[in-house]
This record gives structure tokens, sequence and C-alpha cells, in this order.
């Protein structure tokens, strides 16, 4: 076991640092400045007075506090220093949980291959949940944390049962259940805010979310391409692609 | 005798193959980990360090 752990680690490691450099620096491009210009209508907005720490209540009651103090980087090197570093580890899970999951499907994979993996990752973690949640920038209106995350996760579970249903069966019920399972969680909804909008104008955030949506497309092709190509070159032995 | 060896050629394959399985499930397990700890931990510093990452990769955020 500890020979496939180490060939594993291997070659998600390499897939997802390589995936996560990319993915940061076209995010350097493409969304931080776009973060940078939205979160100069949200230094200007008057809703939160100058005081050290704020607490607020959310919609579901639950109430917390800001503190004005907690760290963070500072603006300039050190904050897209702390940005890339965000991405090698979101990179590195993301491989982890890609080599894995070529792994479990047992067919082994290629750059080729793996260009396919990576659309499935790219349609589970970014597209779908995007549909009910679009990225956004700082200062948008939105529902409960929690309530988005639930929502994200389920679309995520539900997105890769589906693909999976669909790639192993392959017939009309396999399609079938795939279609179903991937609609289930836009049929229930995702959980919005009841006064919609942000601080940011329209035409800003909707350049941010295809903006952020193309992004994530490249980085998702880029690791689904590394990991397919690592997992051949290191991984391809009759039990690891049974 | 070449059913024999067939035989546990078959074992030893099967065996191979829940070795790379449970690598593989220790794998998604800390995948798992990495993704939540940069996209969902709440804790204050952790937002505002991953918090540009956050945005674009579209965690929920704030």
């Amino acid at each position: 076991m500890f020979g496939y752990l180490r060939v594993f680690l291997m070659v998600a490691l390499l897939a997802g640092v390589a995936a996560g450099v990319v993915n940061w620096g076209l995010q350097m491009l493409g969304t931080a400045p776009l973060i940078l210009a939205a979160e100069v209508y949200e230094a200007s907005a008057p809703a939160e007075p100058a005081a050290q720490t704020t607490t607020h209540t959310h919609e579901d009651g639950s109430a917390h506090t800001h503190d004005a103090e907690a760290w963070a980087p500072a603006d300039g090197w050190e904050r897209n220093l702390y940005t890339l570093g965000a991405n090698l580890v979101t990179g590195v899970g993301y491989a982890f949980l890609l080599t894995a999951a070529i792994v479990f499907f047992g067919k082994g994979a290629d750059w080729r291959r793996g260009i396919l993996w990576g659309l499935a990752g790219f349609a589970c973690f970014s597209l779908a949940p995007s549909l009910g949640l679009p990225p956004e920038l700082p200062g948008t209106e939105a529902a409960p944390l929690v309530e988005r995350q639930i929502w994200w996760i389920g679309t995520v579970i539900a997105t890769a049962a589906g693909l999976y249903v669909a790639a192993r069966l392959r017939n009309i019920a396999g399609y079938a259940i795939a279609v179903v399972l991937i609609a289930l969680p836009h049929v229930i909804g995702a959980p919005h805010p009841e006064t919609p909008g942000g601080l940011a104008p329209e035409e800003l955030e909707q350049k941010f979310i295809l903006v952020a949506i193309a992004v994530s497309l490249v980085f998702w092709l880029v690791l689904g391409m590394l990991t397919g190509a690592f997992f051949k070159r290191y991984a391809t032995d009759e039990a690891a692609a049974a | 005798m070449n059913q024999i060896r067939s035989v546990t050629q078959t074992g030893s394959k099967l065996n191979a193959r829940s070795a790379a399985l449970a690598a593989a499930m220790i794998l998604a397990v800390f995948g798992g980990v990495f993704v939540y700890g940069i996209g969902f931990a709440g804790a204050d510093v952790l937002h505002n360090a991953a918090h540009d990452a956050r945005h674009a990769n579209n965690f929920p955020c704030h």
C-alpha cells in the first residue's frame, strides 16, 4: 500500500503544484485586479462604522463578530504570496481527489483522458456550483454562509455522482439517472439573499463571473492533463489502473 | 499445477488492487481536508489569508 501511496502522492503533488501556480498566475492577471476594484466600493461603503470590531446579525438570526484586528496579509506582494499559497494547497487538494478518482474508476489515465477528467472536475467543482452561486466579488449580498456551503458541497457530490453513473453504465438508464442527479440541486435551488445586490457595479460583477469561470476552466484542464500524463508515466500498473 | 498458479496470481492481483484502493482512499481524505481548509474553514485568519483565492475559485465566502 505504501508503494502505491508514494507513487500517487508524487503524481498528485507534481500536477497539483504546477496547476496551482498556473491558477495563481491567471488569477493575478484576471481576477485579482477586479477584486481590488470591488474593494474600493466596499471600503467606501458607509454601512459599518469605523469600530474595531463589528457584530452583525445574519438573516438566519445568528450573530457573529468580525474582528477588525484579525491578522490579514498586507496588500501587495504579501497578499499575492498568500494567494499563491492558498492556490497551491487548493491545487494539491484537487489533485489528490482527482488522482484518487482515477484509481477508484480503475481505467488508468493519460493526458488525453486527463483532459476529460479535468472537464469532469470543472463541471463538478466550478460550473455546477456557479450556476446557482456565481463567483462573487467582495461586498456582494449573499444568503447565510452555512446554507451556501451546504448547497455547494451537495451540488459537487450530486454532479460527481451523476457523471460517475453516466460514465459507468453508459446506457439510457445511466444517462437518465445522471440527468436527475445533476439537475437535482438546481431544482432544489441555491440559497439566495432576500435583498440581492452588491456594492460593486453590476458590470464589474458580470466581468468577474466570466473571468473567474474561464480561469477555473483553464486550471482544471491543466490539472487534468498533467494528472493524466503523470499517472501514465508513474502509476500505470495493473492494480492502479485495473 | 497451472490452476494453482493462476489462483495465486489472481489472489495477489486482488491484494494489489486493494492496496491501490486503500492508498487512493488516504489521498481522497487528505484532498478533502486540504480543499475544506482552504475553501470552507471559518477561522478569520485562514479566511483573510486565502481570501482572494476563495473568491476566484468560487468557494462560498463571507
